[in-house]
């Protein structure tokens, strides 16, 4: 053992001399393999939708072998027996195909589009992370930027991606874009004409989509996403505020061995939940639907999640359109979709900016702050939650409105009043609780914890022990600034009281030494 | 910087490499601080190597890595041998049903396995840790600013931006066309939209040589009254060369027979042009199945309120009403394909829709008569 372990060793000596010979790595191999990370939970959820785009462009390229973006006129004879003699398009067939007729290819549409819903919902909570604590600020501003064109490139990646097999319902999906196209002012009908080789559907559409869906937006994406990840690295992740910890450091592990061995055990993680969802839940099954045709459609028609907000702000609007009488119109779709659209993505690439202007802040900020330090953003940030959500929920009232047994104009009329007054109401509330947990942070620094033991002092008064977290003044006072770092509301937090019920599968009864006595200490009343 | 990390690197004193009696570790330790990194902890798990635990913690991370290793082959092995081919439908009985399950699960439980022994691994067996790197945040050195300044400026005057203002301005001049000359090639997909959004499948003049263009199922059978019973309903097509498919994507249309109070009801309702033109047949009426919102089939039809809902965004539309909009985004009736009946028995079309059908486009002219009640 020994002795093999030494000339491995020596090998790796060798090896390290030869490449650095020829690439002078030794010192800048040094700085990244020290390289400090900061550790929290929440520093993770970027990584899982770079983990899931990864799956996605080698899922994609398994499926890329075997369909055929083709528009020509077909009568299927597959393996599918309910659409066999039907009339379809080669993609459409091509994808049935896939499903049934080659090994693993329904496992790997499944799982690609898994991994799809998987990177959208992570990029979701993702930047609402980055929102709250106000991880967006300078110098990171570029970075959220970024960020929020990678949201919508991924937006319209996916929608894309269903809209390939030229099924019932990816046609559908491209039924309503052509009428949201059409809807903008000038260049609506043009614009049409030109994404669609003319009348839609046309025969050209899903030819365009499948040259940007699998190479432009891909390419796109991954050139963002290395530049969006190198910022991270270059400008040094944010941390929480908390002892030791200043603008001016990082406090964590080192890349090496630490962060990267659990940046690739969570990489496998990730992968292995998709490869699990690929094979054990169904998604999109495309042979159940149909060749689209544009007489044909079926309730419950809905869009994937990322899009149904989209999809509820045009139900949800009211039927207003413009007329210029007797040349030009301003469909009502044009308002929600085009310009709900449009809003939707300047105002989050405008938001660090428009902060800055208001707060006049134009330091430099690596410390994050708790959401409740920031009520104004916070309570912004969950007035769009809100609105957002309404939208989503909207974009699938039918559904709602069926399996409640609820009138669907109800429903609709529901969404209309709720969208606007909800998030009115998310942000009062949201601005409330936000105060409340600082006044109560504040509170705890002042008199210190509760300890839920009750007391009775000789006049016959009861009162609580409360256990201070500085030596107090002599009215049980303590002076602690509140610096943004979490403050402890319970007794086990500071290392007194632990559970006495530890382990996962039985019990290890192990009562704590300090803990015994710190409760013994506050029991015998001589702290209060 | 902080007082922290000044304090800091005061402590650590550069070490000399050279010197024979240097442990690894302090080596390792003057590549830290040569990064401005300062430990703060550093343990190992387990302090004295070889215990009881740390064997145990050993052999569950090996054991989860053999595992991974155990149900990738199983994958493989699935993935070739397990039944495969779909054979029509199945129950469940048949291995064929369980081919995707039993990939996803054998592929997800040995990446979930691998990964689970990687983070054990990570967080159980490397050593507890916490370092302070400093962040060095905010801009180059001042030294570094101004000589990357004067090399820009160096830059700048070698080329004589500032002393030919003239090249300048001749190359912003040509660079315009430059990059309209590279965009321009997108221009190939520009297509005049034409009358694409107003002339349907149902224009005798284009697409039948002016005969009046009869109505067709899905099928191409054609259509007679006696094929629809009162209160019922069938989409209709132009009995033209592919009338039913795609390629006439706003031809499709609703063929309704009403009841008798019903089409009273239409023929008290209907808009002036539609009567100009004697729209109805007896009571069967035809109305365009694109919903005037954003193009979806508006194929809904409830029989009880008489009213024709498009499962998009839930826009209705009033059978008795000349299919105006009551409910939802739709702002616009469905356009009624004005039909009679030819000496053969068979629906006809006597003429295209009156307005232009499907969802509203930016230049659609917008005709009075179609908010006339």
């Amino acid at each position: 053992m020994k002795r093999r372990n030494g000339s491995s060793d020596s090998l790796l000596t060798k090896a390290g001399g030869e490449l650095d010979d020829r690439f002078k790595l030794a010192g800048p191999a040094r700085v990244l393999f020290n390289k400090v990370f900061p550790d929290h939970w929440s520093f993770l959820l970027g990584e899982i939708a770079l983990f899931s785009f990864i799956l996605l462009l080698l899922s994609g390229t398994f499926l890329a072998l075997f369909f055929d973006p083709s528009m020509t006129e077909v009568t299927y004879d597959g393996a599918y027996v309910p659409l066999q003699g039907i009339e379809m398009s080669r993609a459409y067939e091509s994808t049935l195909h896939l499903s049934f007729e080659v090994r693993g290819g329904l496992f790997m549409r499944q799982m690609h589009h898994w991994s799809c819903l998987l990177f959208m919902a992570s990029i979701l909570v993702h930047m609402l992370r980055i929102f709250f604590t106000g991880a967006f600020r300078a110098p990171r501003e570029t970075n959220w930027m970024i960020g929020i064109v990678l949201f919508w490139l991924g937006f319209f990646e996916g929608f894309f991606g269903y809209s390939l097999p030229d099924d019932g319902l990816s046609g559908t999906g491209l039924r309503i874009m052509e009428g949201m196209t059409a809807s903008v002012p000038f260049i609506g009908p043009w614009a049409s004409a030109a994404l669609f080789g003319g009348q839609f559907p046309g025969t050209t559409v899903i030819p365009m989509l499948y040259i940007i869906h699998v190479f432009i937006f891909p390419l796109l994406m991954l050139g963002l996403i290395v530049v969006h990840v190198a910022l991270v690295f270059i400008q040094k992740h944010t941390q929480w505020p908390g002892p030791g910890r200043t603008e001016h450091n990082v406090v964590g592990y080192r890349m090496f061995p630490n962060y990267v061995m659990k940046q690739v055990g969570f990489m496998l993680f990730i992968w292995g939940v998709l490869a699990a969802m690929g094979g054990l839940f169904q998604i999109n099954p495309i042979w159940l639907f149909g060749p689209y045709e544009v007489s044909v459609v079926s309730s419950a028609s809905q869009p994937d999640f990322y899009v149904m907000y989209l999809d509820g702000l045009i139900r949800l609007f009211p039927a207003w359109e413009f007329r210029v009488p007797p040349y030009f119109t301003l469909p009502a779709v044009f308002w929600p979709a085009i310009a709900g659209m449009g809003l939707s993505v300047l105002l989050p690439l405008l938001y660090p900016a428009l902060e800055r202007r208001f707060t006049k802040d134009r330091g430099h900020h690596n410390l994050l702050q708790r959401p409740r330090d920031n009520p104004g953003r916070t309570s912004l940030g969950v007035m769009v939650v809100v609105f957002w959500t309404i939208g989503a929920v909207s974009g699938g009232n039918d559904v709602f409105a069926e399996k409640f047994d609820i009138s669907l104009n109800a429903m609709t009329w529901a969404g209309r009043i709720g969208i606007v007054v909800l998030p009115i109401i998310a942000y009062y509330l949201t601005y409330r609780i936000a105060l409340g947990l600082q006044q109560h942070d504040r509170e705890v620094l002042a008199h210190g914890l509760e300890t839920g033991i009750l007391m009775r002092d000789p006049n016959g008064r009861f009162y609580e022990v409360h256990q201070p977290l500085a030596e107090p003044d002599e009215h049980g006072h303590t002076e602690l600034e509140y610096n943004g770092w979490v403050v402890p509301k319970k007794m086990n937090r500071v290392g007194a009281l632990p559970p006495t019920d530890k382990g996962f599968f039985k019990s290890i009864e192990e009562p704590s030494e300090n803990g015994s006595a710190a409760r013994d200490e506050i029991e015998s009343g001589s702290k209060h | 910087m902080s007082a922290h990390n000044d304090s800091a690197r005061d402590e650590v004193e550069p070490v000399d490499l050279d010197d024979p009696k240097l442990t690894r570790f302090e080596v390792y330790k003057e590549g830290l601080r040569r990064d401005d990194i300062e430990i703060i902890h550093y343990e190992p798990r387990f302090p004295k190597p070889g215990t009881k635990a740390e064997k145990r913690m050993e052999r569950i991370v090996g054991g989860l890595f053999l595992l991974a290793g155990l149900f990738a082959t199983l994958f493989v092995a699935a993935f070739i041998w397990w039944p495969w081919e779909y054979e029509g439908a199945a129950t469940w009985r048949d291995p064929q049903t369980w081919y995707t399950p039993v990939l996803g699960f054998f592929l997800g439980f040995a990446l979930l396995f691998f990964a689970v022994g990687v983070l054990t691994w990570a967080k159980k067996l490397l050593p507890v840790e916490e370092l302070v790197q400093d962040r060095h945040d905010g801009g180059s050195s001042k030294d570094d600013r101004r000589i990357a300044e004067s090399t820009v400026d160096t830059m700048v005057d070698d080329m004589g931006l500032r002393r030919r203002p003239f090249l300048v301005k001749s190359a912003l001049l040509a660079a315009a066309p430059l990059g309209l000359a590279a965009i321009a090639p997108l221009g190939a997909l520009i297509k005049d939209p034409g009358d694409m959004y107003t002339v349907t499948g149902w224009n005798a003049e284009r697409y039948n040589d002016g005969e009046p263009i009869r109505l067709m199922m899905k099928d191409g059978a054609l259509v007679r009254p006696d094929m629809v019973s009162a209160g019922g309903q069938i989409t209709v097509y132009p009995a033209i060369d592919h009338g039913a498919t795609n390629q006439f994507p706003t031809a499709p249309t609703l063929l309704i027979h009403l009841r008798e109070t019903d089409a009273a009801t239409l023929r008290g309702n209907l808009y002036p042009m539609y009567q100009d033109v004697d729209a109805l047949w007896g009571n069967f009426v035809a109305y365009s199945k694109i919903c005037t919102h954003v193009g979806c089939p508006a194929s809904l039809y409830e029989q009880q309120s008489q009213r024709l809902l498009c499962p998009c965004h839930q826009s209705q539309f009033n059978v008795v009403d000349n299919a105006a909009p009551v409910f939802g985004p739709a702002t616009r009736h469905l356009p009624m394909l004005p039909i009679t009946v030819d000496d053969e028995g068979y629906f006809t079309a006597t003429s295209d829709f009156l307005v232009p059908p499907g969802p509203a486009f930016w230049n659609r002219p917008s005709l009075p008569e179609e908010d006339e009640k």
